[in-house]
């Protein structure tokens, strides 16, 4: 099991949707719980690899390797490899647990076409392990795109009224970025060639080649491979300005759709820069040369703060809460590209952590919504008023959720937004004081929504008789709270799997001999971490004199 | 040593040939002997001669008696006073025929039945027009080319119009009888030419003669005249833009099985041909006629992503999608040098045919399947919540459209990807950006079909779909292969390097082993 534990994992849910291939599907109780069972045991499989994980955290290189270049198709040289890392590590831990929450969520939320429904979703599970797993180009493009077909399905069948267009916009828009990557990725298969002579998708040998590029073929061939990557992930994380998609595909998705798209899906695209456009691409993200008077990188930041401030002030204006939502991803999810393109470690683990922390918070606000969709089929937020008189249980998770997603101190948002924050500071100033304000917008827009959905008195009749939350609902929502808090109160587990692979990846940019002011080497002493624990590791950055320290202490 | 100055040897390579010819005449004798309901024994007959046909191109069986015959081993064995090369290209379409063949007769039963036109014709026409794109394949002389289209296209004309009763096949049949009569007439006028230029029938002195005298004489204008006229014939019956003009019409009136067939086994043996002509006789005008399938390949992909929008019949839809395909199809040959071809590019038309011939044959046998009782078919609306009436096949269905679309790990994935892999290895990047950017573009009117099935609502409050066994089996077989191929393509990979002898990667050979 120890060897196989990542094939294990990616394959039980798509077991799953086997064995229920096989129920009638008039039983649908029996569909429900046997699709229950599967998600749950998909996340329980799942949970040897922490303490296994935990045990080499510290060791160079990727775990839990299986396979071998090249075998799967070796006339093209695409091989079935799988293998984590400190990042895809937590990325895959979030996956089982949103998948197993979602689908525990859709018990009631959804009464037609239940087996089809149950059989898609852990069909889409494992196309997103997937996605996170693969160390072969090739085996990650098949995932990656394979996994938009059940997505496609869950909003086309059971989504809102505008289904249709929403599935096939989304369907379209996120292949038209996967396909350019694709050619993206035969450059760079033919550039290994042309060095070594040997055709292979190996991650681990392309590493070795693909950032030998900027000087074979110069600046700008490497600038077009780039963006040809960026086209991709830009538009699955997504970045302003090709985020269009993402609230039509939101709003219409059902409840765990938009749970799974939110939490997991948009990791793809974050993922995706770090794995591949960071380690690949180091020449052109420290390119000086600027294109339409910004460098490369200087786009990247520019996209990642219009993204913050843009979603943020979209979600204060939405009258839907769900939209309010989708748009207030795009905000966290430019906090999360914003530390990614700060390329040092606490920008990168902060941005890591806080795709962690938009899986959590941001799913469960999903969930949240949800619920009240599936008792009042509305999302009008001037439909509802003074919620908390009836359902007090929903409204005291709303708020920790909601403070969460703000970033409040003591929770998960606030540890992540920090440290992508002190990654920009450390970089540029402006870049994080640009960033700021989105953290500000954020509490204005989620507050002023609990305001006008849970405080006062029942505005609306209809709310008066409706039922709190049933303990599978609460179910659905305690995992989440034990993390956001976890996350919130003790993030040091958290940075210590991400140091090595974010130190990791950093050096492949910045080059090996490259020194973060005030990170301490890893090697060196492996309890000091980013954030550290112990703040005299950390000297803050010229410019920026009274923002590391003081706040750090409040933290641990 | 016999009559005509054949050898032995001549008979038995072009044994799967006769041996289909005199199947499709004892259908019609038996035919006639056949009670009203027992005409289905005419389609078991064609596939026993499409099997005994598979069984006579059987390698080592062909190579047994070759080498009792004449003690000689070669990969490849000149016939018929060297007209006809039976090389492993032509084992791989002769063979990918049949497969077509196989599938399209088992659609076709149930059909006919439904359409009262169970004639063992039917049958005989199909195995005969097989014959006819065989000895295209095999043909390396002009004229063997010319009559095996000819009887090719005669006798899919007479197969489009099958439903007498029908008006649209009726139409159908005549547009396309016209416009093929008038295509092959081009055709032939520019083979005419060469033959004048060279002195000979053959296609490899062809490209000798011209590749040493003729383009560098002063009848090279004569040539490039030749050159476009033989290119207007073959991108007419590949149904390439601005020569597709029939395909939609003759596509939608035909009878539904016939549209299957034509647009992948018919389609495959125009291909065939049309990489023998260019790539062997005309290889030494690459250089002229690169630029025009340049054109020709941007007009198709974008005149018929555009067309296919609009499409309100399934049949005409895919027609379009079809045309589509020609255009990716094309880029493969494009690719490469002007003096050069890319092995890539063609090992991807090859694969491209083979994962299309199941994916849209499979299409086609769903739409087949939903004609019944009084209801065609064959709208886009017809196909409205078939998900409820027969899931098994909507998944199926479904499984041809994302295929179709290039979706991985879905045979059709692979074709797409060895055309655009072809492309950036000789640094079209404009063109291999637009060909995929057109893909993405083509998945908009897969998805109207899926939508229809899966999320559109059922009009009539209709009963289950009746699908016949025969039927399921062709649909099975599609579907099977595509996935087949889709995930696990390394045999078939291998296969197509087999045929055009290209040997593996030795690089890739030392990190596997």
């Amino acid at each position: 099991m120890y060897n196989h534990i990542l094939s294990i994992i990616l394959f039980t849910p798509l077991i799953g949707a086997l064995v229920l291939l096989f129920v009638p599907k008039e039983n649908k109780d029996a569909v429900r719980w046997i699709a229950n069972f599967f998600a749950l045991a998909g996340f329980l499989i799942s949970l040897p690899l922490v303490p296994w994980f935990w045990a080499q955290r510290f060791e160079p290189g990727f775990k839990f390797m299986e396979g071998a270049p090249n075998n799967w198709i070796p006339s093209i040289g695409a091989g079935y490899v799988l293998g984590i890392d400190g990042i895809s590590f937590l990325l895959i831990m979030l996956t089982t647990l949103l998948g197993w929450i979602s689908i525990l969520s859709s018990w009631s939320a959804i009464a037609n076409r239940v087996k089809e429904y149950y059989i898609w979703f852990l069909v889409l599970q494992t196309g997103m392990l997937g996605v996170f797993m693969a160390l072969d180009f090739f085996l990650f493009f098949v995932f990656w795109e394979a996994m938009l077909v059940p997505m496609y399905l869950l909003i086309g069948i059971w989504g809102g009224p505008r289904k249709l267009y929403a599935a096939i916009k989304f369907f379209l828009y996120t292949l038209a970025g996967s396909v350019l990557m694709l050619l993206g990725i035969l450059f760079l298969y033919f550039h290994h060639q042309h060095i070594t002579g040997i055709y292979t998708f190996s991650l681990t040998s392309l590493y070795q080649t693909a950032p030998h590029i900027y000087n074979d073929y110069g600046p700008q061939v490497a600038t077009l491979l780039f963006l040809s990557f960026f086209f991709a992930f830009a538009i699955k994380v997504p970045m302003f300005p090709f985020h269009t998609w993402l609230p039509d595909a939101h709003v219409e998705a059902p409840t765990a759709g938009s749970v799974i798209l939110a939490g997991v899906l948009l990791k793809m695209g974050t993922y995706g820069f770090i794995r591949f456009s960071l380690p690949f691409f180091p020449g052109v993200l420290s390119n000086p040369a600027t294109f339409m008077h910004m460098t490369m990188r200087g786009w990247m930041i520019f996209l990642s703060i219009v993204g913050i401030i843009y979603g943020a002030l979209v979600s204060l204006m939405q009258k839907d809460m769900k939209k309010l939502v989708a748009y207030s991803s795009v905000s966290h999810l430019g906090f999360c590209t914003l530390g990614i393109f700060a390329l040092n470690s606490a920008g990168l683990s902060g941005s890591v952590l806080q795709q962690i922390n938009h899986g959590i918070s941001t799913g469960a606000l999903f969930l949240i919504v949800g619920i009240l969709y599936e008792r009042r089929h509305t999302r009008e937020i001037s439909e509802y008023g003074g919620i908390s008189n009836v359902m007090p249980v929903y409204a005291t998770i709303t708020m920790i959720m909601f403070l969460s997603s703000m970033g409040l101190p003591l929770l998960n948002g606030f540890v992540g937004e920090f440290t992508i924050l002190q990654g920009a500071f450390m970089e540029r100033w402006k870049w994080g004081a640009w960033a700021v304000p989105g953290v500000v917008l954020a509490a204005a827009y989620l507050l002023w929504l609990y305001q006008r959905v849970f405080f006062g008195t029942v505005t609306n009749p209809k709310n008066e008789k409706l039922h709190d939350l049933t303990p599978r609902e609460v179910a659905t929502f305690v995992p989440l709270i034990i993390l956001a808090f976890w996350i919130g109160l003790y993030p040091k587990p958290f940075f210590q799997i991400l140091e090595q692979p974010v130190n990791h990846a950093i050096s492949m940019v910045r080059g090996p001999d490259y020194v973060q002011p005030g990170i301490v080497n890893a090697a060196a002493q492996p309890a000091a971490i980013v954030p550290s624990a112990t703040p005299a590791a950390i000297v803050p950055p010229a410019g920026t004199p009274g923002m590391a320290s003081p706040m750090k202490k409040g933290k641990n | 040593v016999g009559a005509l100055g054949l050898s032995a040897s001549d008979y038995v390579l072009s044994l799967p040939i006769t041996l289909l010819t005199l199947f499709a005449l004892g259908i019609l004798l038996i035919d006639l002997m056949l009670p009203k309901e027992k005409k289905w024994v005419n389609a078991v007959t064609a596939l026993f001669g499409v099997a005994f046909s598979a069984a006579a191109i059987w390698n080592p069986f062909r190579e047994n008696i070759l080498t009792y015959l004449q003690a000689q081993r070669f990969a490849s064995h000149p016939a018929m006073l060297n007209s006809m090369l039976v090389d492993r290209f032509a084992v791989y379409f002769w063979y990918l025929f049949l497969a077509a063949t196989a599938v399209s007769i088992l659609m076709s039963v149930r059909y006919l039945e439904t359409e009262h036109e169970n004639h063992g014709e039917y049958y005989a026409l199909m195995l005969l027009a097989v014959a006819g794109m065989m000895c295209m394949t095999a043909g390396y002389d002009i004229v063997l080319i010319f009559i095996g289209l000819e009887l090719m296209a005669i006798s899919t004309y007479v197969l489009v119009g099958f439903l007498r009763r029908d008006r649209r096949s009726n139409e159908a049949a005549l547009k396309y009888l016209l416009l093929g009569a008038f295509s092959s007439g081009i055709f032939a006028y520019g083979l005419s030419l060469f033959y004048g230029l060279t002195g000979s029938t053959n296609l490899v002195v062809i490209q000798q003669v011209l590749a040493r005298q003729v383009m560098t004489s002063q009848y090279r204008p004569v040539a490039v005249v030749a050159l476009i006229t033989t290119v207007t014939g073959l991108l007419f019956k590949i149904a390439a833009i601005p020569f597709h003009q029939w395909a939609p019409d003759a596509y939608e009136g035909a009878p539904t099985s016939v549209t299957g067939f034509m647009s992948v086994a018919v389609k495959a043996a125009g291909w065939a041909m049309l990489l023998h002509i260019l790539c062997i006789g005309l290889m030494p005008m690459r250089s002229i006629w690169l630029p025009l399938l340049v054109f020709v390949s941007i007009a198709t992909m974008t005149g018929a992503n555009f067309a296919a929008l609009t499409q309100t019949n399934t049949k005409r839809l895919l027609a379009y999608s079809s045309i589509a395909h020609v255009g990716y199809m094309l880029l493969g040959l494009i690719a490469g040098t002007p003096t050069q071809l890319s092995a890539d590019g063609i090992k991807g038309i090859l694969i491209y045919l083979l994962v299309y011939t199941f994916m849209n044959l499979g299409a086609f046998g769903m739409i087949t399947s939903l004609r019944h009782k009084n209801v065609i078919g064959d709208e886009l609306d017809d196909l409205n919540g078939l998900y409820s009436r027969a899931p098994v096949e909507a998944v199926l269905m479904l499984v041809f459209m994302l295929s179709l679309a290039g979706i991985p790990p879905l045979a059709g994935f692979w074709g797409k990807y060895f055309i655009f892999l072809s492309l950036i290895e000789s640094g079209h990047y404009a063109l291999a950006s637009l060909g995929v950017l057109y893909s993405v573009f083509g998945l908009y009117y897969y998805l109207k079909i899926a939508n229809a099935m899966f999320m559109g609502k059922i009009e009539k409050g209709e009963e289950k779909l009746p699908i016949s066994f025969t039927m399921r089996a062709a649909l099975g077989v599609a579907a099977l292969a595509t996935v087949y191929i889709g995930v696990l393509p390394n045999r078939f990979i291998e296969l197509v390097n087999w045929a055009l002898g290209i040997v593996q990667n030795p690089a890739v050979a030392r990190l596997t082993h």
